[in-house]
């Protein structure tokens, strides 16, 4: 009787962090895990992080691994794990996104034309980064006291 | 004026003193752990009284806990418009911090304060002398089994009560208040990641069961063998765990979850 429950005890504390893995964590999306990695050089990463998902067309398809400045262009070199099954042309754009209006940020990468793919250590050329709301507020304040000036003529 | 400050320095010898025996007792106790581990069923029979009779309070507590912060959390994320991320809110602050720092709580005072009273009792009765005169080691028969029953079923117990209590989050958010299931679910799963989240999580209770059942068995073991003595034991095994989890919990979190 003792083993009974100690056994039933034991299975449902397994059971509850297999639960926790699965339907609480992002096992199940990880994929197989198989993964080749292929950087980009970005002006401005914005609010991006380490672990950022990878989308194409809204589907998952890998995990930002690193992000760190280069120092000689002063730009932000990010490395990214894409996985296997997913090829991309040598002219795929990747360009910072964000997820909703206060949503997290991820890499958008869109596939062109090319008949060459990505190979693992590659870089993408073509990138487009992170929209930084201040930049666009001062240019909207610039433009709108451009126009004012205009109409005083 | 004197006397004063010779108590202030004969308690800190007496402190000192104390940890290196603790320190000695845990050596004592992982050293004659082969020895339990070749009879399993010492251990599934402490496994009983720790782990299954806990199980009641643990789950219930996980599930208010949880269906609390599902309340909470409603009112404070509805007015930023953002009640879809109910679910990373309950789903996080369960798995990193409440889930193993209540269940250690609860567990020290369900299954530590047990194992205070009955050791600090087997020695006022000298059962622990009288297992010595028979050539049994007190240690490899009695603490051995009681600490490895302590240090498995606190990892189990704590991941029930985080899966509980997310139970009960979902239940106030998604069937009672309405929040969107999906969005409840989706979000929640983008947010916790099982290496930083999950397993960091289970580390810290198995970290606090090691600190639990070492002061409970340790406080029951150096008991003075008498009846004020054992209920002394009993509270300063409550107080000092809790004290033990909390400080613990601190350290661990700055050196696992530090910029994120």
């Amino acid at each position: 009787m003792l083993d009974l429950w100690v056994g039933i005890f034991v299975v449902a504390g397994m059971a509850a962090l297999v639960i926790l893995a699965f339907k609480v964590g992002n096992m199940s999306s990880m994929g197989s895990g198989e993964t080749y990695e292929i950087s980009a050089y970005f002006d401005n990463i914005g609010g991006l992080k380490p672990r950022a998902p990878i989308k194409s067309a809204g589907v998952v398809v890998g995990r930002v691994t690193s992000i760190e400045l280069n120092n000689e262009r002063f730009t932000a070199k990010v490395k990214m794990a894409v996985e296997k099954n997913y090829k991309f042309p040598k002219d795929t754009t990747a360009s910072i996104l964000t997820s909703g209006l206060l949503g997290e940020q991820y890499i958008g990468l869109e596939g062109g034309g090319d008949d060459q793919l990505l190979k693992a250590g590659d870089s993408i050329r073509l990138t487009q980064s992170a929209v930084v709301l201040e930049k666009l507020i001062s240019q909207f304040l610039f433009d709108k006291a451009a126009e004012g000036g205009d109409a005083k003529k | 004026m004197l006397p004063s400050i010779r108590s202030i320095g004969a308690n800190a010898i007496d402190v000192v003193l104390r940890l290196g025996y603790a320190a000695r007792f845990i050596g004592l106790t992982l050293a004659h752990s082969g020895t339990s581990f070749a009879r399993p069923r010492l251990i599934i029979r402490e496994l009983y009284y720790t782990g299954v009779l806990s199980l009641i309070i643990i789950l219930v507590s996980g599930l208010f806990v949880g269906m609390v912060l599902g309340l909470q959390g409603y009112q404070t994320l509805t007015t930023y418009g953002s009640e879809s991320a109910l679910g990373v809110l309950v789903a996080l602050s369960l798995v990193r911090e409440l889930g193993p720092v209540v269940s250690a709580l609860l567990f020290a005072s369900r299954a530590g304060s047990a194992m205070t009273a009955e050791i600090g009792l087997m020695k006022a009765t000298e059962q622990l002398s009288a297992m010595e005169m028979m050539a049994v080691d007190p240690i490899a028969r009695v603490v051995a089994p009681r600490f490895w029953a302590g240090v498995i079923s606190m990892p189990l117990l704590a991941a029930m009560f985080s899966a509980m209590g997310i139970f009960g989050g979902y239940v106030i958010g998604v069937v009672l208040i309405g929040v969107d299931e999906g969005s409840f679910w989706s979000q929640m799963q983008g947010a916790v990641d099982v290496r930083e989240d999950i397993v960091n999580g289970v580390i810290k209770s198995f970290v606090f069961g090691v600190a639990v059942t070492w002061i409970a068995l340790f406080e029951g073991y150096d008991a003075p063998p008498t009846a004020e003595g054992v209920s002394g034991a009993t509270t300063r095994t409550v107080v000092t765990s809790s004290l033990a989890i909390l400080g613990l919990d601190f350290i661990l979190t700055s050196f696992m979850f530090r910029g994120m």
